[in-house]
Order: structure tokens, then sequence, then C-alpha cells
């Protein structure tokens, strides 16, 4: 019956030894709770194999001017371009800032290498892979929902939000480059 | 629950000891025999029913087939060949399950649509109507899955183009697609986890679907006039008229469902899905599932939401936008539709426009299989576009519940509603 009188004297106090035990075991349970949950998500996101997928090299010598190829990087096809004179031309004369997503085609090559485009061929808007040398601008074009991207990679018309995304890549030498 | 119209009365000595100590003899009995039913139920009630049947052949086909598949992105298109060669029966298990699927979609969609016509979303039975909806979007996530198992290239790409929709969210979304995908690109931990969750939903759909009959035998069932029942006049038991009522239906259901699945399998499906995926190529028109076409529609129906030349939402993120609100409106569709009178038959200019809906949504499901740039109607040189076309079926769409339904409520002069179930059936009779 002691324990009975003491709750009822620090009742009046505000605060009780219930109250605290309350909001610990509380605070703990939710912690407790959220290192349970955590794991069982993260196991979706990529495993270590898969992010260990390592860079890769390519030969651009075989490509003439006015082809392209494709090969894989992480699942996903990137589209190397060796474009004309007048490919490149007609990506530069066309206004930066009218385009949807504004950039140059200076910002998406590297500097004395401007033939090559090295694009992530997947189309920003739902992730399906656009054709080369198709659609109004003689660029890619996916045929999914109609998104045209220009000589350059970049977006002119249909749904897709942004240009093609320019993979990390250096060049080795004048004819081969790492990709990642 | 609504009461049973007769107590059970168990004559067997078994049931009867084993009744007293788990009844659930007597909740079978309540819910499947003595179970009072208005008397007037047309035949668009035994819907219910057929999907749930439905159900159970996804599940027990769907259970052995997994006995047969491999969930692994070099082996998944070849072991959907072995169960169609070579497993015993193979070919029969797989059509049944497939084009069960797009008969559950029928039959739901027919089964929601009748509830739409006859007002059984209204109270009391609103809760009814959201468990169903819960179902619905579970089935949609259920039959995506299942769609991509086949690791062919409908499969593949649906699943990158339907799983590309949530990189649309602000900040989170590309680290949300990742998660998904379990990698960069749509590849084997994709298919090992649809394959996990497409064995497992169909279960979580059973669970609603006990909550959804819960939910249904509380008010009870309601009826073509839409007005309440007054008494055992009104009602008849489930067995056996519904019970005889739902066989028939149930057969006439099997002679057309086994007509596709012996003599034409693969008409509901893609041929290009007998084509191994293959990560490099899109094929040249890729379309979703035909029973998600009308969505697929509106979701490319929308363009960037633009204010004085800045755009506001970019398209791929409002098309998302308004697909998930067609879906989530129907949520709302007992607050949106306020009219005190349930059934369409005494509402002549819901009745239009309910019909003129269900038209529009054909519409936009063939919208949804065509390209947008290309021509639907002809005139002279040019023509409309199925964009446009899409474009006005779905501002039908939101303008039917968003504001059709708030205004019928306020202005729409409705006919007068007979006194009681077994009042309008006796004065039709009388008339006859």
């Amino acid at each position: 019956m002691s324990t009975m009188e003491q709750t009822t004297e620090h009742e009046e106090t505000g605060a009780r030894r219930r109250d605290f035990l309350f909001v610990a075991a509380g605070g703990f349970g939710v912690v407790a709770a959220g290192a349970a949950v955590w794991p069982l998500v993260d196991q979706m996101n990529p495993s270590a194999d898969v992010l260990a997928l390592s860079s890769i090299e390519v030969d651009l010598a075989p490509i003439a001017v006015g082809q392209a190829i494709k090969v894989k990087w992480r699942g996903k096809p990137v589209y190397i371009r060796r474009r004309t004179p007048a490919e490149i031309a007609a990506a530069r004369d066309f206004p930066t800032a009218d385009l949807p997503d504004a950039q140059s085609d200076e910002e998406r090559v590297k500097a004395g290498h401007d033939e090559w485009l090295v694009v992530i061929g997947v189309c920003t808007h739902l992730g399906c892979i656009p054709i080369d040398y198709q659609g109004d601008y003689d660029g890619w074009y996916c045929p999914c929902h109609g998104s045209h991207y220009d000589t350059s990679g970049r977006i002119r018309k249909g749904p897709a939000p942004k240009n093609l995304a320019v993979p990390e890549y250096t060049f080795i030498n004048d004819f081969r480059i790492k990709i990642g | 629950m609504t009461a049973p119209s007769r107590p059970f009365e168990p004559k067997n000595g078994f049931v009867k000891w084993f009744d007293q100590q788990l009844p659930i003899f007597t909740l079978l009995h309540g819910a499947l025999v003595a179970y009072p039913t208005p008397k007037n139920l047309n035949y668009w009630w035994s819907f219910g029913f057929l999907a749930g049947i439905l159900l159970f052949v996804q599940i027990i086909t769907g259970v052995v087939l997994a006995m047969h598949y491999t969930p692994h992105a070099l082996m998944a298109f070849d072991s959907v060949e072995h169960i169609m060669r070579d497993v015993n029966y193979g070919w029969l298990l797989r059509y049944v399950h497939s084009n069960g699927a797009a008969f559950f979609f029928i039959v739901v969609y027919i089964h929601m649509f009748r509830g739409l016509y006859y007002g059984s979303y209204k109270g009391p039975r609103e809760v009814l109507w959201m468990l169903g909806l819960v179902i619905f979007l579970l089935m949609m996530a259920t039959a995506f899955m299942g769609y991509v198992l086949p690791w062919g290239q409908m499969s593949f790409w649906a699943a990158t183009v339907i799983t590309n929709l949530f990189g649309a969210i602000p900040l989170v979304g590309d680290a949300i697609v990742s998660l998904l995908w379990g990698g960069f690109a749509v590849d084997n931990p994709t298919l090992n986890r649809f394959f996990s969750l497409h064995y497992v939903l169909p279960f979580v759909i059973f669970g609603v679907v006990i909550l959804h009959i819960w939910a249904l035998h509380i008010p009870g069932s309601n009826n073509p006039l839409g007005i309440d029942v007054k008494g055992p006049q009104d009602q008849v038991d489930f067995h056996p008229y519904h019970v005889v009522k739902d066989t028939f239906m149930t057969s006439v259901m099997a002679i057309i469902f086994f007509a596709f699945v012996f003599y034409a399998p693969n008409y509901m499906g893609h041929p290009d899905n007998y084509i191994p995926a293959d990560p490099m190529v899109t094929p040249a028109h890729i379309v979703p599932d035909w029973y998600f076409l009308p969505f697929y529609a509106i979701l490319r129906s929308v363009p960037d939401v633009t204010i004085f030349g800045f755009t506001l939402i970019e398209a791929k993120l409002a098309g998302i936008m308004a697909m998930a609100a067609s879906l989530l409106l129907l949520f709302a569709l007992p607050w949106l539709d306020r009219s005190p009178v349930r059934s369409g038959t005494f509402r002549p200019i819901f009745k239009l426009l309910f019909w003129v809906l269900v038209v529009d949504v054909v519409i936009l499901g063939i919208v949804g299989a065509k390209v947008p740039d290309d021509i639907a109607i002809t005139i002279g040189e040019g023509g409309i576009s199925w964009l446009i076309v899409g474009q006005l079926t779905t501002i039908y769409y939101f303008g039917f519940f968003l504001v059709a339904l708030p205004l019928l409520a306020k202005f729409e002069k409705t006919k007068p509603l007979p006194e009681s179930i077994s009042e309008a059936i006796l004065s039709r009779n009388a008339k006859a």
C-alpha cells in the first residue's frame, strides 16, 4: 500500500515515475522497431557485387565518322557516336537558352574531342532505349513515348524532362576511353 | 452482422461438439447459407462471387506453376517455355493463370461499375467500397509483377517503365528506383523480388477479401433499387437462391473463359513477350497489359503544367500524379457523390453520364494502346491525334467524378423511389 500512497503524492507534482517508464519504454520500442525494419528495407538496395561492377575501356579506332556504337555498362547501353561536322554544327547552331534542359554542346563533350559524343542510352522519361539516327533532329528517338533528342543527345521535343546523361569517362588516348 | 434468417442447428454430433468449442460452422452457416439478401438482386450482383472464384483459381494455378518456374534472369524465360512444352499440363496451367488474370480484371471492372451505377459505395457501405479499392490496388501490383516473371521483352520493358515512374518523385525518386531495382537497371535482383512479392500478395488480397465480405455482411447487400431493406418480406436467403444464381453465372463465365484458354490463349497477351528480355533493345512499341491501358492513357495525356511560361510540374511528374489521382479519387467517391438516392435507375442525368463514363473508359483503353502522335480521326489533310482524344477523355473522367457528381447531388431532380422492395416487385407483377 505504500507504493499507492507514493503515487498519489507525486501526482500532485505533475510527472509520475510511471510516465517516465512509458516514455522510455516507448522510445526504446520505436528505436528497436526502426533497427529491425531498416535491414528489411536496405536489403533491397544494390548489393555489394552489383555496386562493384567495374569500369570499362572502349577502343574507338574502328568507329568511322558518322557511325555510332552501343556498349553495355552497368547493365545499361552507352552510345558512343563519332559525329560528322554537320552534326556538330547542327548541335551548336541552336541557341542553348531555348532548350528544355539548357546545356551547350561544349559542356557535353571533352574539349579537343568534339566529334565524340558519349551518352547513356536510357531515355530520361521512363527508361526506354532511344534509337539512334532517328527522330526530328537526327539524334535519338525514343519509341516508347516519342521523345526526340538532337545530335548532342539533348531533349528537344516530347515528354522526357532531361538530356541523355553523359557518363563519367576519360580519354586514355585519342582512340581509347575509360567509362566509369 | 446481419442476423441470419434461421439459427444454425446442427444434427450431426461431431459438428455439434466441434461448433461449441469453435463456432466456425455457425459462422459459415450465417455467411453462406442463412445470409439474408434483398430479393431483387440481378445478375450484376454475381460478379463479386465470380471474382472470388477467380482469386481461388489464380492462387491454385500460381502455386503449382511456382513448382516449375525459376526466378532468375538467365533461366526465367526458358523455365516458362519448359512449363509450356515439357511439364504435364503445364500449357493448360499457364494459360489458365494468364487468362485468369485478365478475366479477374474484367470481372472486377464490371463489379466496380455495378457498384458505381447502383450507388453501392454510399453509406452505410463506404468502408466496404474502400476495402474493395484496396483489393483492386493490390491486384494491380500483383498482376504487374506477374507479367514481369516470364522475362520476355514486354515483361522487361513494362518493369522498366513502371519502376521509372517512381523516379519522378522529387528528391527521393532516384533512391526509390534504385531500391526497387536492387541495381542500376532492371535485372536479376528485380526479378527475384518481384517473384517473392507476386507469390505473397495474393494471400494478402485473400485477407482483404475476408474483410470485404465481413464489411458486406454488416449492412447487407445493396440492391438495384438502392433502397433499404424494410424487413424479412424484402429478403431471401443466400442458399439456395444466390448459390444457384451464382453457380449459373460461374458456368457462363467458365464457358467464355475456356473458349479463350483453348482457342485463343494468347489473344489478350502480346507477341513480343515471346522474345527473351534484352536490356539493350526496346521494342518499337511497348504497351502494358490491356487491363492497365485506361490508366496508362491518362499518364501519357498530361502535358507540362505551366503558369506564365514557367514550368510548374514537368509532364512526367504531372502524368504520374494524374494517374495516381484517377485511382485515389475513387476512395473519395462516397463523399463526392452526396445524392441521397443510391440507384442510378432513379437518377436520369447520372444514368446518362454514367454510360458516357463507361464509353469514356473504353476509349481511354484504346488510346492507351496507340502511339500518341498518330492520327485518330482524319479530317481533311490532318486530323485529331490520339493524344488529343486521350486528353479529352481524361478530362471527362475527372470531370465526371470531381465536377458532375458534386453538382448532380445538389441539382438533379430524381425520380420517386418505391415504398419498399417487395412493394416494387408486387406492383411490377400486377402491371404484367
